[in-house]
C-alpha cells in the first residue's frame, strides 16, 4: 500500500513508542499534522514553539524516554533553537522535527524559508535535512538512536512538505538497525583503569565523590550509593545531579560549586581524591581553575571522551557508561574508616550549615521551599526556572531520587520550567509537579497557562515574586554599587488575576503564616495553580562564591565588604 | 623543559605546535560545513584544511593543519571523533608521513628576468602552466617549508595572484 512521507515518518514515531508530541503546525507541516489528526500519538499544542521545546525536554528528563517536538519551518523552527540548545547543553534526548520549503525552493529565500540545519549545527548532537522519501525510515531510526545512546543530545530533523506528500509504494524497511561506521559509543570501562581508579580510591585520606548529572542519565544512583557507602565516601552533587543522592544521607554534601553549600566546597578544596562521576567540571563549579580541588588526584568516570581533561586535567580517566563502571568498580573497594576526614566534615556542616534569618513578616523564598519539600516529603517533581528561584531550589529542597529535579543548568534558559514542568506532567501523570519560578522567568513563557488549562494539567506554579530579575539584581548590588540597569520589574501585573483570566486558579502569600496552609490549599487541588509569593525585593542567594574565586572569598549573609 | 620565547622556561605540553591531523569521513552533504564550524565555535586555530575524495567513493579524507598546546590538540581530536560522520581521526604528527601542497602563482616577470624565473623554477621541480605578455603562471607541490622558500624568492619579482590547495597528508607504508 502506498503511503505518503507524512505517513511513514508518523508510522516511524509510532514504532519509536513516541506518546506525545508537542508542537505547533504550520504551512510546511500541514501534512504531517493532518496525519497526527488521527494517529495514536497524543499531539500537545502548545502556545509558542519555544514551550513545545521545552515540554518535550521535561518530559524526556522526568521520564527518560525521547521528547518528540514539532515545528513548521521558518519561525516555527527557529522558534525551537532554545528548546533545543537547552537539551543540547544538558545533554537530553529529544528528537525536534522541523517542516522545511518544498525541495525546490530550498535556498530561494522562499516564504518561511530558514536554514535549520545550518543554524541548529553547533546546538544538536547530529541533524538531518531529508531530501529522498526513502529515506525518511533509516533518518528516523538513526535520529533516536544518536538522540538516546552514549552521552544523548538533541537530533533535528528537517522534512521538506513536498516529500511529506509525495507518496512511496515501498517496500519499507522492515529492521530498525542503524548502520552508523562513524557512531560507537564506549559503555564499557577499561578494566585497567577501573583496577587503578579502585586502588586510588582505597589508598584515599581524603575523598570526595563530585556527582554530576550523568548519573541520572545511566541511572546509576543504586550504585553510586552503594559505592558511597562501602567506601565511606562523602558525595556532592552537581545542580543536574541533584536526585542521584539521597540528600538526607549522612555521607551527603548536597551541592557544591558557586550558589553550593560551603562545606561540600571545602572538603573539594581539601580533598586528597576527587571522583568525579557523569560531570563536566563546569566553570559554575570549578570557579578559579587552578584552585580547584588542588591537592587532590582526579578520577574522571564518564561517557564523553571529549570531557575528559577538557578544562581540568584528569589523572585516572575511565570511559564509559557509569552504572557499567560503577558496577565493576565496586567489588574492589574496601570498607575504610577515614576517621579523620569524617570529623573535619562533621565539622564544617556544624559551622556551615545552609542557613537564613526567618525573622519578619514577609514569606521567605528558602522558608516556602523548605515547606514544599516537607509537603511532598521530597516526592514531588520539581521544575525550576532559571536564577534565585533555581538557586533557593537547590538548596532548600532536600531531593532523595532521581528525575526529581528539572532545570537549566548548561543554558541557563529562563523560561524553561514551566513548559518543562508540562512535559514532565504527561510523563509523570501520578505525581505533583511543581514550577518553581521567578517573576521575571515565569513571564517568559507565561502563555502556556493556556495549554495546561486546555490540558487539564495539574501543574503549580510557585512565583517567587521579588519584582526583579532577582539574579542580576543581586550581582548589581555585589559588584555594581546597586546601581539596578534593567532588572527592575515595576509594572509586573496581577499574576492571581492572569492566572484566572486563563482559567487557572490562582493564590497569593503576602504573609509568613499564609505559606504553609496556603501550599497545602493549593497542593490538593488536582488542577492548574498559580502561587504568588510576595518575598522581599531584595533578598539574595548565599553563600555565593563570585565567579572565578575560591572558597575562601564565599559571600555568606550579612558578611559582604564591597568588592571590584 | 625548553626555552620559550621570552626565555621563560615553558613546560612542553604547553608549547604551540603543529601538528598534521586526518580524518576519515562520510562522503555526505554538510560535513564540510559541520567540521568547519566546530573548529570556529570552539576557537581551535586552523591553518589550512582539505578535503576530497578517498578510494572509496561514499569516503572522503580531510586533512587539517592545526596549531595549538597538547590539550588544545587533544580536544581537536576528540571532538573531531565526536562527529556523527567521522569515522577516524588520526594525528599524523608521532608518525613517519608524508606531505603535499600544491600552489599555483601568478607571477609579475620583469623584462629581461624571463631566464631566471624558468631556471629557479627548475631548482624547486614546479612548471610554468601559462605564459602571458607581463606574467607567466607557476604550478609548484611540495611540503610547506618548500612552497614558502619559493613564495619569498618570487616575491622579489612580485606576486600577482596566489592559490593553495591546503597540505594533504599520509601515513608512510609499513616497513
Amino acid at each position: 500500500m502506498a503511503k505518503t512521507g507524512a505517513q511513514v515518518l508518523v508510522d516511524m514515531l509510532v514504532n519509536k513508542g513516541v506518546e506525545y508530541a508537542f508542537g505547533i503546525p504550520g504551512g510546511a507541516v500541514l501534512p504531517l499534522f493532518d496525519v497526527l489528526y488521527d494517529s495514536p500519538i497524543k499531539l500537545i499544542l502548545t502556545r509558542h514553539e519555544q514551550g513545545a521545546g521545552h515540554a518535550a525536554d521535561g518530559y524526556a528528563r522526568a521520564t527518560g524516554k525521547v521528547g518528540v517536538c514539532l515545528a513548521t519551518s521558518g519561525p516555527g523552527a527557529t522558534n525551537l533553537t532554545t528548546a533545543i540548545a537547552t537539551a543540547f547543553m544538558d545533554s537530553i534526548p529529544m528528537v525536534a522535527i522541523t517542516g522545511q520549503v518544498r525541495r525546490k525552493f530550498i535556498g530561494s529565500d522562499a516564504f518561511q524559508e530558514a536554514d535549520i540545519t545550518g543554524i541548529t549545527r553547533p546546538i544538536t548532537k547530529h541533524n538531518y535535512l531529508v531530501k529522498d522519501i526513502r529515506d525518511i525510515p533509516r533518518v528516523v531510526n538513526e535520529a533516536f538512536y544518536i538522540a538516546s545512546t552514549g552521552r544523548c543530545g538533541p537530533v533535528v530533523i528537517d522534512l521538506p512538505v513536498d516529500i511529506t506528500t509525495e507518496s512511496w509504494d515501498g517496500p519499507y524497511p522492515e529492521d530498525n538497525e542503524v548502520h552508523l561506521p562513524g557512531y560507537k559509543p564506549r559503555y564499557q570501562g577499561n578494566p585497567r583503569q577501573i583496577r587503578i581508579a579502585a586502588e586510588a580510591i582505597n589508598n584515599a585520606k581524603k575523598p570526595v565523590v563530585y556527582a554530576g548529572g550523568g548519573i541520572i542519565h545511566s541511572g546509576c544512583h543504586r550504585e553510586l550509593l552503594e559505592l558511597a557507602e562501602k567506601g565511606n565516601l562523602p558525595v556532592t552533587t552537581t545542580l543536574m545531579g541533584l536526585g542521584g543522592f539521597p540528600e538526607d544521607h549522612e555521607l551527603s554534601l548536597r551541592m557544591l560549586g558557586m550558589h553550593g553549600t560551603l562545606y561540600a566546597n571545602h572538603a573539594v578544596t581539601e580533598c586528597d581524591l576527587l571522583i568525579a562521576i557523569g560531570a563536566r567540571f563546569d566553570d559554575r563549579i570549578t570557579g578559579k581553575l587552578d584552585e580547584f580541588a588542588p591537592h587532590a588526584k582526579i578520577i574522571h568516570i564518564d561517557i564523553d571522551p571529549a570531557s575528559i581533561s577538557k578544562t581540568i586535567k584528569v589523572d585516572i580517566p575511565v570511559v564509559g557508561d557509569a552504572k557499567n563502571i560503577l558496577t565493576e568498580l565496586l567489588p574492589l573497594i574496601q570498607q575504610v574508616e577515614r576517621k579523620e576526614w569524617h570529623e573535619q566534615i562533621k565539622e564544617w556542616k556544624k559551622k556551615y550549615r545552609l542557613s537564613y534569618d526567618n525573622n519578619g513578616v514577609l514569606p521567605k523564598p528558602q522558608y516556602i521551599i523548605e515547606q514544599i519539600s516537607e509537603i511532598t516529603r521530597g516526592k514531588a517533581v520539581i521544575a525550576t526556572e532559571v536564577g534565585q528561584n533555581q538557586m533557593w531550589t537547590a538548596q532548600y529542597y532536600t531531593f532523595t531520587s532521581p528525575r526529581t529535579l528539572i532545570s537549566s543548568g548548561g543554558l541557563g534558559t529562563m523560561g524553561f520550567g514551566f513548559p518543562a514542568a508540562i512535559g514532565a506532567q504527561l510523563g509523570c501523570p501520578d505525581k505533583t509537579v511543581i514550577d518553581i519560578a521567578g517573576d521575571g522567568s515565569f513571564q517568559m513563557n507565561i502563555q502556556e497557562l493556556a495549554t495546561v488549562v486546555h490540558y487539564k494539567l495539574p501543574v503549580k506554579v510557585v512565583i517567587m515574586n521579588n519584582g526583579y530579575l532577582g539574579m542580576v539584581r543581586q550581582w548589581q548590588e555585589l559588584f555594581y554599587k546597586k546601581r539596578y540597569s534593567g532588572t527592575h520589574l515595576e509594572d509586573n501585573p496581577d499574576f492571581v488575576k492572569v492566572a484566572e483570566a486563563y482559567g487557572a486558579k490562582g493564590f497569593r502569600i503576602e504573609r509568613k503564616e499564609e505559606v504553609r496552609p496556603t501550599l497545602e490549599k493549593a497542593l490538593a487541588i488536582r488542577e492548574p495553580v498559580v502561587i504568588d509569593c510576595k518575598i522581599g525585593q531584595e533578598e539574595n542567594v548565599y553563600p555565593f562564591i563570585p565567579a572565578g574565586k575560591t572558597v575562601r572569598d564565599a559571600i555568606i549573609e550579612g558578611t559582604f565588604g564591597g568588592m571590584a | 623543559m625548553v626555552q620559550g620565547k621570552y626565555n621563560f622556561p615553558v613546560p612542553c605540553n604547553l608549547l604551540i605546535m603543529r601538528h598534521v591531523i586526518t580524518a576519515l569521513v562520510e562522503n555526505k552533504v554538510g560535513v564540510l560545513a559541520r567540521i568547519a564550524g566546530l573548529f570556529s565555535s570552539r576557537g581551535f586555530n586552523i591553518d589550512s584544511l582539505s578535503v576530497g575524495e578517498t578510494e572509496s567513493p561514499e569516503l572522503s579524507r580531510l586533512t587539517v593543519v592545526v596549531r595549538g598546546d597538547d590539550s588544545t590538540i587533544e580536544q581537536v581530536r576528540k571532538q573531531l571523533g565526536k562527529v556523527i560522520d567521522v569515522i577516524k581521526v588520526i594525528d599524523l604528527t608521532d608518525t613517519p608521513y608524508v606531505e603535499r601542497d600544491l600552489m599555483l602563482v601568478k607571477v609579475n616577470v620583469p623584462p629581461g628576468r624571463r631566464g631566471e624565473i624558468l631556471e629557479m623554477v627548475d631548482i624547486f621541480r614546479g612548471k610554468i602552466i601559462d605564459v602571458g605578455q607581463k606574467d607567466m603562471i607557476i604550478e609548484l607541490s611540495g611540503t610547506e617549508d618548500k612552497l614558502e622558500a619559493m613564495i619569498k624568492l618570487l616575491h622579489t619579482y612580485g606576486i600577482k595572484e596566489m592559490a593553495r590547495t591546503g597540505q594533504i597528508a599520509m601515513a608512510r607504508g609499513t616497513k
